[in-house]
Order: structure tokens, then C-alpha cells, then sequence
């Protein structure tokens, strides 16, 4: 009977309400999910590139986004990414359903990513490299070859400079010999820009528009329309692999993510190692050492409202005391040669985790408070009553055995630290710093940079980028990362918490 | 002689032993909590190597007394405690006297088993770790020595690096006898150490406590008539904080001197 009937019958209707506000929860938390999926990784996915012909006889090439009716107009419009800001001014163009006379999806029509002016779509007719010319089919096969020649040659340049030129330019003050060093380094990049120079693309609009395109413009070239599914597969998969391993490029608007990746989760692992010691001390004072009298009590409620404050209100702290504060104050003691340039008197890693740090505490100190307070006193007893002093009852009992609940904090900490923009934007965070801030230059971690971070990446593509209609899919891509990067730092957690919990037996509940 | 010859409450005479076989001497012992107060001037003698047992309704303080015995209200700012206790002639409230050496020398099994969240090892390792400079092979000698001796050895040996949590209530009890044991107390005060365990159980608690006392001097706390009976050779009634009646365990069972002793006895009142 039990069993069969999991909501009771005859207690009116709030088991029902109750499991509907459930259901309500859950559905629209897969429903944000879902859409960030779909919004986000379909970006990456070579969809079919469609040839137009109009009414009028005029063509275009370009990939359905979505259909509006329009308030005005009588029937339904359509939007099409056409690329070609080079010929067009602009990369997308509503056309009316009623003038469309013809659709077709040509195979030999071609999407060209480059660095300047977005994407090229239309036709391949022939590829120049020293005087040579390859045309029709030929070309794309050739193409295709130049392209990976290309990208070796970009990686060991980028290489170089990042490795050995861009250390060797910081260490040339100390370092008078740094610089034949660097002379040669520098010849050996003019050598690699001299091969990566020099080839020409002639391309066509598919409404007949040449074009010249420099061949060391283009990163990338497929036809969509030609791809077997595999082949579409490899490439999103490719597309994912760079959206999360490489910098951003063009103002943020196309490329990757990594340096905010690695910002977000560098920022989020220094804050826990900050925030950790000093929560899980100041709840062993409230409950282990403190008297419990009504100043205890007072300092309790205003710690778990401390975890209400808005959070830019953390950051403002955050810029007065670190920032300006001390900050300044170890600008003019330990860096007084490189001022008015500030090295720590300025928002950087170091001070945007301690303000996060500051932001968590609340949360790490309740959590490990109840841990604690969940510890049977007779485990407490049974230490002293061995000989141990406090120290040792609470190092070699008691703090073992509260660990999940720290670590229960550190999670509650993590995801909230993790998803903070506002305090960031006031302490250390940039919209472009493409250089992490650990690197093989002494002292390997930079905690006076300013650094990437994901959520605030969000909030800059979204809305101080150029086009909002071409950045939208990289903002929910970006947000959906945001989510998993959250999540795995938690998993991790938990991960961490249930082996501690599996060696010894969950805690007996009191 | 002391101001504070042994005597019960109502000023008769008790059972008293000469200093030399005497482990713990408690001289008008009054402690309060806060305003309450929970023991009245105190005054009696615990004989070394043997079991003696505090029986007594609840809330009559022997619990209490039992935890002023290794200072354990140290900890606890609203304990007002007066008078002395002294450990082989010792003052255990003397300023020399260190809280943590007294523990050592005098051991304490709860109410409840409360093995720590380590292993079966580990715990019986714990206090001797505590007081460092032990070697591997020693440590190893005495863990052995002291599951023996609490009867457990047989049952763990083969998983002295399993969680204790996994053990059952009574081996739970046993190992901490054992860790207690393993610091080579003198004393050893067991605060009603089988009334969480089932009778099997129990009876081996019983059976341990009868042979330690070759070893140490035993004191025992129990709600258990029966049980305080079985094991005991000394048994003091406490009420509303007062020795009422303090004897060897024959007498005061089979012929108690006051007729509230034996009403508690015979069950006539809670």
C-alpha cells in the first residue's frame, strides 16, 4: 500500500503543490541548461551554408539563423549570417520569405574564418604563392595544405614569443647579455612571418564580387555543404577544443576563453586557500574557546548576516583597504623605482581573492561551526580523558572529524566565489589579459596581474562588443562553461568530502 | 587523622582502609554547578586493586564524583568544586600536579563507546602517540598487549587498519578499555560502561572488569544493581548528592545498615 502510493491520498492538496513547485524548479533549471547547451555549443556546429536566389534575380549565401514576422511587413522575414564585412559593410541580412524564388546548397561554396573582418563566404577560384597559380578544385585542395603549413608556423611564432621574447624584454633591465639573445630570437620570428607572408586567395561573392584575400588572413577554410556528418563532428569537436584552449581574439568577439578559464579558476583556488584557514580558526574560537555568553551570541548573528552584505560592497572594501591601502602602502616600500606605475597599488589576482576570501568567510565560518557543534562531546571527553591537551583533542579529534563540514564550506564558498562579477570589476579583473598569471618567469605565480575571469568575460562580450547579435553565442557558450567550471570544482569537493566521509562512517547525527 | 574522617551523611560509620592500601582519598568533597549544588562534603577512601562501585538514583551525583576524580569539570567555568581529592597520597589540585598526567594515570570509559573516526590501531595507539618518543615495534607490542587484555584481540587482529566505527557496540566498549589500558593507567573510572550494550556484551564488559583489577584499581559507576553485584567488591550509595551508605558489596546488599539503602536496593524506590 505504502509503496504503491507515493503521495498520499486524502490530505488535501498540498502534497500536490508541493511536488509542483518541485517539478517547477527543477524543469526550468534543465530548461536554463538546455538552453545554454544548444545556444552555446550549436555555435561551434559547420551548419549548411544555403545560396539564395531572390525575386529580382539578386544572390546571396548564408546560414538561416532564425524567421520573424516582422510588426510592418505582411509576411515573415528571415535572418541570414552572410559574412563578407569586407564587401557588404555588415555580416547579416534579413531577407522576405515571399521574395525567396530558389534555395539550393551548393557543395563547392567555401566559409573562410580570418582574422580581419569576420568570416568570407562564397567561392575559391584560385590560390597565388609565388608566382604560382592553382585554380578551380585544385586550389581547395592546395588551400587546405597552405592552411596547415600556416598554422605550424603561427604556433612555433607564438611560441617564440611568448616563451623567450616576451621573459627576455622583462629581464633586459638586470640582464644586459638578454639582448643578442633576443636579436636572435627576433630574426628567427621575421624568418617565420616571412613564410607565413605572401600568399593570395582570389575569391568570388556568389553574387559575382572579387575579392583579394592575403592568405595569411585566413585561420581557417571548409565547405559546409560538402562535409560528411564525421567530418561536421571533427570540426564542432575542433571548434570546442579552441573555444576553451585558445585567447580571444578581435575584442573578444571571436576565439577562446582559456586565460579566463584559467583566471576563474586560479582566482577561486587561492581565495579557498585563504579563506579556509582563517573561517575554520575563527569557528574553533566561537565554539571551542570563546565563553558562551551573550557577546558570543552577538558575534554569531553578525557573522551569518555579514554573509547577506551585497557583494560590491566587498569590493569597495576591497578597493580602499587592499588595493589602495595596502597596496599602495608595499607600492611605495618595496617598488618605489617602478612608481607612478603602480605594481601592487592596482586591482590584481591577489587582491580579488582576498576580497572573495573576505566575501566567503561568513559561509566556511557557519558551516564549520555546525560541523563542529556536531561533534559529541563524549569524543571530546574521551581525548582529554587519554591525556591530550585541548590542542591535541581538537587537532587529532575533533578537527578530523568536522572536515566534511569545512569541506561543505569551502563548496558553499567556491560557488559563490566563483559566480561573483561585481567585486571583481572594482579589484583586479580585465577585459583582456592574455597572458595567465602563472608562467616559467620567476616567481612562476604573478599575484600583482590583473587576470581573466569568466563571468565578467560574459558581461564584456555581451555588451561592449560590437555586434551583440554575433556575440550572443559565445555568451551563452560562455556561461555554460561558467556552470561547468562551478561544477567541477564542486564535484571535486564532494569528491574530497565522500572519501573522508567513507574511511570512518558518516558522523552520528545528533 | 584528618578533620574529615570517613562517615556517611547521617554520621554513621563506614568501611575505611589504611592509607597504605588506599589508591584514592577523597576528603570533604562539595561541588556545585553553578547554584545547584550536586555533591555534599564528600568523604571516603577507595581501596587500590579492587572494583568499587557508586550505585545511586539519578541524579544523585555519582557521575559527578566520578569526573571530579580526573578532573574533567576543568573544563566547564560554572563547576564550583571544593575540597580534596588525592591520587597515592598525592593532591590531584596540586599546582605540580599536571591535568594531562593525571589523566594518563587516571583512565575514563564513557557511557556511550566513543572510539575516534581512525582506525582500530590508531585508537589504541592514541594516548601512547600522545606522549611521543615510542618506537614502531613498541607501539605495535603494547596495541597488542592492550586488545589482549580488553578480550579483543582474537576479534580484530586481522583488521587493526579497518574504521573502529564498523565495529559492534561491545567491541566498540572493549577497544576503548583497551586504548585506556594501553597508557598503563593506575585508575580506571568507568562511567556506566555496559548500559549501552546488549547482555552478551555486557557480561564480557563484566568479565573484563573482574580480571583487571589484578592490574588497576577500578571504580564503577552503574544504574545496574545486579551488575554492581557481580562485580564489585566495595559499593558506595550516594543520594541527593550524600554518601549514605559505604560498605563492602555483601553487607550493603545483604544486610544494609539503613532502610533507604535497602528500599533502593530492593527497588522500592526509583
Amino acid at each position: 500500500m505504502i509503496g504503491r502510493a507515493r503521495l498520499p491520498r486524502g490530505e488535501g492538496v498540498w502534497p500536490w503543490l508541493a511536488a509542483g513547485s518541485l517539478a517547477l524548479s527543477l524543469l526550468m533549471l534543465a530548461g536554463l541548461l538546455f538552453l545554454l547547451a544548444v545556444r552555446g555549443m550549436g555555435h561551434f556546429w559547420p551548419s549548411p551554408l544555403t545560396l539564395v536566389t531572390l525575386e529580382d534575380g539578386r544572390l546571396l549565401a548564408g546560414q538561416a539563423v532564425r524567421e520573424e514576422r516582422q510588426p510592418n511587413a505582411a509576411g515573415r522575414e528571415r535572418l541570414y549570417l552572410t559574412g563578407n564585412r569586407d564587401l557588404d559593410g555588415a555580416i547579416w541580412r534579413w531577407v522576405a520569405v515571399d521574395e525567396i524564388a530558389e534555395e539550393s546548397r551548393p557543395r563547392d561554396l567555401v566559409v573562410l574564418e580570418r582574422t580581419r573582418w569576420g568570416s568570407f563566404q562564397g567561392r575559391l577560384l584560385a590560390l597565388e604563392e609565388r608566382g604560382e597559380r592553382v585554380e578551380g578544385e585544385a586550389a581547395w585542395a592546395a588551400l587546405q595544405a597552405r592552411l596547415q603549413e600556416l598554422a605550424a608556423l603561427r604556433a612555433e611564432r607564438d611560441r617564440l614569443r611568448d616563451e623567450i621574447v616576451v621573459p627576455l624584454v622583462r629581464r633586459m633591465e638586470r640582464e644586459p647579455l638578454a639582448e643578442a639573445e633576443l636579436a636572435r630570437a627576433s630574426a628567427r620570428i621575421r624568418e617565420l612571418q616571412a613564410r607565413i607572408a605572401g600568399g593570395r586567395l582570389l575569391l568570388e561573392s556568389v553574387d559575382g564580387r572579387r575579392l583579394e584575400q592575403p592568405l595569411e588572413q585566413v585561420l581557417r577554410a571548409w565547405r559546409p555543404n560538402a562535409m560528411s556528418p564525421p567530418a561536421k563532428v571533427a570540426a564542432w569537436g575542433g571548434g570546442v577544443w579552441r573555444f576553451l584552449a585558445e585567447g580571444p581574439r578581435a575584442a573578444n568577439s571571436a576565439g577562446g576563453v582559456w586565460p579566463a578559464i584559467f583566471g576563474t579558476v586560479l582566482m577561486v583556488l587561492l581565495m579557498s586557500v585563504v579563506v579556509t584557514p582563517f573561517g575554520v580558526l575563527a569557528a574553533i574560537y566561537l565554539n571551542e574557546i570563546a565563553h558562551q555568553g551573550r557577546l558570543t551570541h552577538l558575534v554569531r548573528i553578525a557573522v551569518r548576516n555579514l554573509a547577506g552584505v551585497p557583494s560590491i560592497v566587498y569590493g569597495v572594501f576591497g578597493l580602499g583597504v587592499f588595493v589602495y591601502g595596502i597596496g599602495g602602502s608595499l607600492d611605495e616600500w618595496f617598488f618605489a623605482d617602478q612608481l607612478p606605475s603602480p605594481t601592487f597599488g592596482t586591482g590584481g589576482l591577489l587582491w580579488a581573492s582576498l576580497t572573495l576570501a573576505l566575501l566567503t568567510l561568513p559561509v566556511v565560518i557557519v558551516a564549520t561551526e555546525e560541523g563542529l557543534a556536531r561533534v559529541p562531546d563524549h569524543q571530546r571527553e574521551g581525548a582529554l580523558a587519554l591525556g591530550a591537551t585541548r590542542v591535541e583533542m581538537l587537532t587529532r579529534v575533533v578537527l578530523p572529524m568536522t572536515a566534511p563540514a569545512m569541506l561543505t564550506g569551502v563548496i558553499l564558498a567556491v560557488a559563490r566565489a566563483a559566480g561573483e562579477v561585481a567585486p571583481l570589476m572594482l579589484v583586479g579583473v580585465a577585459k583582456l589579459a592574455p597572458q595567465v598569471p602563472v608562467d616559467g618567469d620567476f616567481p612562476f605565480l604573478h599575484l600583482e596581474r590583473k587576470f581573466m575571469h569568466l563571468g565578467y568575460h560574459i558581461y564584456d562580450v555581451a555588451f561592449h562588443g560590437s555586434d551583440v547579435q554575433a556575440a550572443l553565442p559565445l555568451v551563452y557558450a560562455t556561461a555554460l562553461l561558467l556552470v561547468l567550471v562551478i561544477l567541477v570544482l564542486n564535484l571535486t569537493a564532494i569528491f574530497l568530502r565522500h572519501h573522508l566521509r567513507a574511511r570512518h562512517g558518516a558522523l552520528p547525527r545528533r | 587523622m584528618s578533620v574529615f574522617s570517613p562517615r556517611s551523611a547521617d554520621g554513621g560509620p563506614i568501611i575505611d582502609f589504611d592509607p597504605v592500601s588506599c589508591c584514592l582519598e577523597i576528603e570533604g568533597l562539595s561541588l556545585a554547578y553553578g547554584e545547584t549544588p550536586a555533591l555534599r562534603e564528600l568523604t571516603l577512601r577507595v581501596p587500590r586493586h579492587r572494583v568499587t562501585a557508586f550505585i545511586g538514583p539519578s541524579g544523585c551525583g555519582k557521575s559527578t564524583l566520578l569526573r571530579a576524580l580526573n578532573r574533567l569539570h576543568d573544563l566547564n567555568d560554572e563547576v564550583h568544586l571544593s575540597g580534596r581529592i588525592r591520587l597515592e597520597g598525592q593532591d590531584i589540585h596540586a599546582p605540580e600536579m599536571e591535568v594531562a598526567e593525571l589523566r594518563r594515570r587516571v583512565g575514563m570509559v564513557f557511557q556511550a563507546p566513543n572510539p575516534f573516526p581512525m582506525s582500530i590501531y590508531d585508537n589504541v595507539a592514541f594516548g601512547l602517540r600522545l606522549q611521543g618518543g615510542i618506537r614502531k615495534r613498541q607501539l605495535d607490542d603494547v596495541v597488542e598487549w592492550a586488545l589482549r587484555s580488553s578480550a579483543l584481540w582474537d576479534e580484530v587482529k586481522d583488521r587493526l587498519k579497518s574504521s573502529a566505527w564498523a565495529l559492534s557496540g561491545g567491541q566498540q566498549q572493549r577497544l576503548v578499555i583497551a586504548r585506556t589500558l594501553a597508557v598503563r593507567p593506575e585508575v580506571l573510572l568507568l562511567d556506566e560502561p555496559a548500559s549501552a550494550l546488549d547482555p552478551i556484551s555486557t557480561l564480557k564488559i563484566e568479565e573484563l572488569i573482574r580480571n583487571l583489577k589484578s592490574q588497576l584499581t577500578l571504580v564503577l559507576v552503574t544504574h545496574n544493581m545486579q551488575q554492581a553485584a557481580r562485580v564489585s567488591d566495595y559499593t558506595a550509595f550516594l543520594q541527593e548528592g550524600e554518601l549514605v551508605e559505604y560498605g563492602t558489596t555483601d553487607t550493603l546488599f545483604t544486610n544494609p545498615r539503613l532502610a533507604r539503602t535497602e528500599n533502593y536496593i530492593t527497588g522500592r524506590m526509583a
